[in-house]
This record gives structure tokens, C-alpha cells and sequence, in this order.
């Protein structure tokens, strides 16, 4: 081993000094800078998410916390796939997402096709549009109880008008057959701009020149529609169905403000259900068997959908 | 592209899609609008029939939405000297006397507080992160970042039963510290997959050449790298403050004085017989504004923002 100058500086310099000169090694730096965000998501998300499959096995009560906690097995799940009520709350959330999704992609799909024929000052209603979906889901809801009396409120004297309807005949939050439309409205008017985003990336994003090869091929412009157009929009409205799915499933505080989960329980939805067993009733192990069924589905769901969205996207 | 293509709209397919663009605008628009002019509606007015369009402008919704009033009687009112301020008067109208502040301007801080402190925190670890991603090597990295996406798609009740379990063991709960921390969880995997595509866009070559001059690799990274994405860090801020700003879930369940957030507040102004509608809309409308503000400067990033920028636009 050669000795010059510079290794004996090296040599005697503490290796400390010396990180400091030459500065982490990326290694380093890479663990550094991602670690605070894996631990904190360990600490917020999956430690309790851990806890909560604990406690889907015990009949804790989270307002006793001096009482003894007993395990007992799967039983809280046994009640659960059992459960009547449960099942009505699972017809109510099919109801809801079923009709949302088809309203938004509907309307947001027309809406985006509208905009890409890129009339003057399309950006500026673009962005107006989007609005309703930047505010505050309870908020908003709030207030739609307001739009929505029958005496004094702007929903129903807007259908009135349109149709010559009586405006105090109906009402759309009291009404046990109406209550439902008036969530799907609400959640229509402030998520159809998102599914109009997705749509318009789509749209944007087919290149001139195919429609310009089916001109050629005399395609008739119906034909370009279904064979160009919707095709490759797809695989993002899908996306969009995807995202949308996940939150409305999730849906809370736009119902708790607006209906509450009645008139009776025709609105509660899976996650209000879940609110009531857990902090109202105190149903604590109870309850979190019930979200990680819940939290199991989406998965569940989700996941067949991803695979069925990468086939669309091969294709 | 010539002047003249066969993809382009003619005029009049443009005029029909504007005119049906403009009408759902207007529409979707007209709640919005109700709110804004709600607020600025006396109590009769806005329970008015037919709804009133046109009305006298009054500001009592702003007042009852700051203050707590009390009813006097008319020998009393008599009694009291002159008000002194103009609030003062419009609650006198009323046969009230303005007995303190509401809480809403406590909740509306804590909002301040708790929306900018979380998006700090996760823009900030979610930048170190993103960068992380972006530049090294690191084992099983696909994975890491699908888990961080993962964490999005719980719902917050099925998290929230544990939260409030170990939020109470360790003194956290209704803490501002707390929601802080529990958003910025909420928020990160958003700030970390938006910060990593807008890092990788910045080439990997100014980093190399600020190396050369004998820049630390961190040197280079806060002063090439973090100027170069100052947009991007900009617009992930602004997405993670709008998250935070307008959660409810958690705040509803977590927090019930010290750091409740205005959400859960709003809909709880309650006046004589059933909500004040003027109250509840000033408190709203004052809420929205800085949002719709901040949703017409983002509208560029709007898309990406929204959807983790799984949609490259």
C-alpha cells in the first residue's frame, strides 16, 4: 500500500469530517429522504388498519375501555354475512353507485365531447364546470338541504317551473322513494365534472391523423364515433368509473349532511351504517369486522376491475 | 396542420356544443350562485316564495354567523345607549344584543392551522420521497410506491376506530398536532406520486453538471432540483390544502372543540327555529371562495392533481 501525502491526510481525517466533505453517499440520502413517509404511513395507516383486524375478532367497546376483552373468533363476521340490515345497506350502495356512474359517465362523456369541438372560451366554462368538485362535500350538502325544501327551496321550484308540477307535492329528502334521487343529484352535479376531465384527456389524446385515415376510408362519421372515438376514450372512462367507484363506496360526509342515512335508513349507505355501529352504538369489534369486510370488497372489487381495465388497455 | 382539416368542427357544430356547454354551466352554476346571494339575504328573504332573485342586499347573515346574540325586550332596548357600531344596529333591528363572537371564526382558524400545517408537512416529506423515487435506486420501488397509492383507497371509518383508539392513548386526540399528522398521511401518497412525475420531467443532466462543480448531491438537490419543480411543488400544495381544507370524516369523529375544523361547524348554525340559512351561507360562501380561487389558478394542473396523474394530459 503506497503512502503519499494525501492518503495520511485522508487517514487522519475522522470519518465523520470526512462524510461530511464528500456528503451522504446516495444511499444515504435515498433512505433519508423516504423513510419519515413509509413510517408515518406505517404509523397512520397500516398499524391501525392491523389493530382494526384485531379487533374484528373481540367484542371491545371503545366507550368501556376498563371492561375485560374477550376473543371470539370469527363470530362478529358470522353476524355480519348474516345480517339483514347489512344487506339493505348493500342494496342501498349498489342503488347509489350504480346510478351515479352511469349518470356521470353519461353526461360527463357528453359534456367532454362537447368541449373538444373547441368552440371560443371553452377553457373558461371548463373550469367553471369543475367548481362543485373542489368544495366541501359536507358543506355543500348542507346547503343542498336548503335547495331542496319543498316550500321554500330552489330545487323544487326550479322542477315546478319546468314541468308545472305543485312545488310543495314532493319532497325529495323526507320522501322515501325520493330520498335516494336526491343523493344520486347531488353526488351527480358535484362528480360529473371529474369523469368530464378524465374523458377530455381522452378525447385530446387521440391523434388527428386516424380520423383523417377513416375520412379517407369513407367511415361515416357514426362509425369514426364507435370504432375511433370510443374505443380509445375507454380505457380512461374507465379510470374514471374506477375512482369514482372507490369514493362513492366510501361516501360520507355528502349523505350524513344531506339525508342523514333516512328517511328510515333508505339512504344509509355502507360507511354511515359503519358510523353508527361504531360511534354511536359503541359496537366497537363488532364494527371493525364490518369495515374490513368492507375494506375487502373494494379490494376485491377494484382489483378485478384493474385486471379488466389492463385488458382493455392491451388491446 | 393546413388551415383547413377535416377533424376541425365547422362553425356551426362549434356554436351548437358552446350553446349546450354554456346551459349545463349555468345550471350547475345556479346552487353556487344561491349560496353567494343567500348570504347576503336578510332571514325573510332568503326563506322567501317564489326564491327571491331580486332582494335587498343585507349583511345580518355575516353578522349572526360572527357573533351570539341575545333577545331583550322592548323596555330594555330602550334602556341601552345608541349602538355604537353598525353591527350593532342590524342585531338592535332584531330586538337582540350581541352578547360575544360565534365560534365559527375559532374554527375557520383551526382550518388555517390545520390545512396549512399538513400540506407543510406532506409537501415537504413528499418532495424528499418523490426525489428519492426519482433519482436512486431503491429495492422493490414499484412495490413501495403502490403501497403508498394503496393507502388512498380505505375508507376512513375503517381506519378510524384504531386512530381514536391510539389518538386517545396518546394524548392526541381533538389536537391540532394530531390532525395535522393524520392528513398529512391522507395527503402524502397524493403529493408523492405528483412530485415524482413532475421531477422526473426535470433532466437528470443539471443535477449531473452541479455534481461536477463540486455540489453535494444535497447541495444539488435544494438548489438545481427544487427551483426547477417550484411549480409543481406549488400545485401539489395547493391540492393537498384543498384535501384538508374540505375533509370532514375525520374531523367529525376525531376532534369535537379544540380542533374541529369549520366543516363539521357550518352545518350546526342553527337560528330561531331550524338552521339560519343567511348564517350558513356567509359561513359557506366564505369558506368556498378560497378554494374557487385557487381552482381557477390551478386549472392547468387540474387533471393530474385529481387523479394522482395516472392521466397524463
Amino acid at each position: 500500500m503506497s503512502d503519499t501525502p494525501i492518503d495520511r491526510v485522508a487517514k487522519a481525517t475522522p470519518p465523520s469530517v470526512a462524510a461530511k466533505i464528500r456528503g451522504f453517499s446516495d444511499r444515504t440520502i435515498a433512505w433519508l429522504f423516504v423513510a419519515p413517509t413509509i413510517f408515518l404511513l406505517l404509523a397512520v395507516n397500516i398499524f391501525p388498519l392491523l389493530w382494526t383486524i384485531n379487533l374484528s375478532f373481540t367484542n371491545f367497546r371503545a366507550n368501556r375501555p376498563g371492561r375485560e376483552v374477550d376473543y371470539i373468533g370469527l363470530r362478529n363476521y358470522q353476524r355480519i354475512l348474516t345480517d339483514g340490515d347489512i344487506w339493505l345497506t348493500m342494496q342501498a350502495t349498489a342503488h347509489f353507485l350504480f346510478w351515479t356512474i352511469v349518470l356521470q359517465v353519461l353526461i360527463g362523456f357528453t359534456l367532454a365531447w362537447l368541449i373538444n369541438r373547441k368552440f371560443k372560451g371553452n377553457d373558461l366554462w371548463t373550469t367553471l364546470i369543475v367548481l362543485p368538485m373542489m368544495l366541501s362535500p359536507a358543506v355543500v350538502g348542507n346547503f343542498w338541504t336548503f335547495l331542496y325544501q319543498p316550500q321554500i327551496g330552489l330545487f323544487n321550484y326550479g322542477v315546478s317551473f319546468f314541468t308545472g308540477i305543485d312545488p310543495s307535492s314532493f319532497q325529495m329528502i323526507g320522501d322515501v322513494d325520493l330520498a335516494p334521487w336526491a343523493i344520486i343529484i347531488v353526488d351527480t352535479w358535484m362528480w360529473t365534472p371529474f369523469v368530464m376531465l378524465i374523458c377530455l384527456a381522452g378525447l385530446r389524446s387521440i391523434p388527428d391523423y386516424i380520423y383523417e385515415a377513416a375520412e379517407i376510408d369513407r367511415a361515416s362519421k357514426w362509425r369514426q364515433f364507435w370504432t375511433i372515438t370510443v374505443p380509445m376514450v375507454l380505457p380512461f372512462l374507465m379510470l374514471a368509473v374506477l375512482f369514482r367507484g372507490i369514493e362513492n363506496f366510501k361516501m360520507f360526509d355528502l349523505v350524513v349532511q344531506l339525508t342523514g342515512g333516512g328517511p328510515g335508513s333508505v339512504t344509509e349507505l355502507t360507511s354511515i351504517n359503519l358510523k353508527r355501529e361504531a360511534f354511536e352504538k359503541w359496537r366497537t369489534g363488532y364494527a371493525s369486522a364490518y369495515a374490513i369486510v368492507l375494506f375487502v370488497t373494494v379490494f376485491g372489487l377494484a382489483s378485478i376491475y384493474v385486471k379488466a381495465l389492463n385488458k382493455v388497455k392491451e388491446r | 396542420m393546413s388551415s383547413y382539416s377535416i377533424t376541425e368542427p365547422s362553425p356551426r357544430q362549434k356554436w351548437a356544443a358552446g350553446t349546450l356547454v354554456i346551459a349545463y354551466a349555468v345550471i350547475t352554476l345556479l346552487p353556487l350562485v344561491w349560496i353567494l346571494t343567500t348570504g347576503f339575504k336578510s332571514p325573510v328573504d332568503a326563506i322567501a316564495y317564489p326564491p327571491k332573485i331580486v332582494f335587498e342586499p343585507s349583511l345580518e347573515g355575516y353578522v349572526n354567523l360572527f357573533t351570539t346574540r341575545t333577545r331583550v325586550t322592548p323596555e330594555q332596548l330602550e334602556a341601552l345607549p345608541p349602538p355604537a357600531t353598525w353591527y350593532e344596529e342590524i342585531v338592535r333591528d332584531r330586538d337582540m344584543v350581541i352578547a360575544g363572537p360565534s365560534r365559527y371564526g375559532e374554527r375557520f382558524l383551526n382550518s388555517v392551522i390545520i390545512g396549512f400545517g399538513s400540506t407543510f408537512l406532506s409537501v415537504f416529506l413528499g418532495t424528499l420521497a418523490a426525489y428519492a423515487f426519482s433519482r436512486f435506486k431503491i429495492p422493490l420501488k414499484d412495490d413501495l410506491l403502490f403501497f403508498i397509492l394503496s393507502t388512498r383507497m380505505m375508507p376512513p371509518i375503517a381506519v378510524a376506530i384504531p386512530i381514536f383508539l391510539m389518538f386517545r392513548t396518546l394524548g392526541l386526540s381533538d389536537t391540532h398536532l394530531g390532525m395535522i399528522l393524520l392528513y398529512t398521511a391522507v395527503n402524502i401518497s397524493l403529493a408523492v406520486w405528483l412530485l415524482k412525475g413532475f421531477i422526473d420531467e426535470i433532466p437528470r443532466e443539471y443535477e449531473e453538471a452541479a455534481l461536477i462543480d463540486g455540489y453535494t448531491r444535497f447541495q444539488a438537490f435544494y438548489k438545481v432540483v427544487l427551483p426547477q419543480a417550484a411549480t409543481g411543488i406549488a400545485s401539489t400544495a395547493i391540492f393537498c390544502l384543498i384535501f384538508s381544507w374540505n375533509e370532514y370524516a375525520f374531523a367529525v369523529l376525531l376532534t369535537s372543540g379544540t380542533a374541529q375544523t369549520a366543516p363539521p361547524f357550518i352545518p350546526t348554525i342553527i337560528g330561531v327555529g331550524g338552521q339560519d340559512w343567511p348564517a350558513v351561507a356567509a359561513g359557506a360562501t366564505l369558506f368556498l371562495v378560497p378554494v374557487m380561487v385557487f381552482t381557477i389558478l390551478l386549472r392547468k394542473h387540474l387533471l393530474r392533481g385529481i387523479t394522482f396523474g395516472a392521466v397524463r394530459k
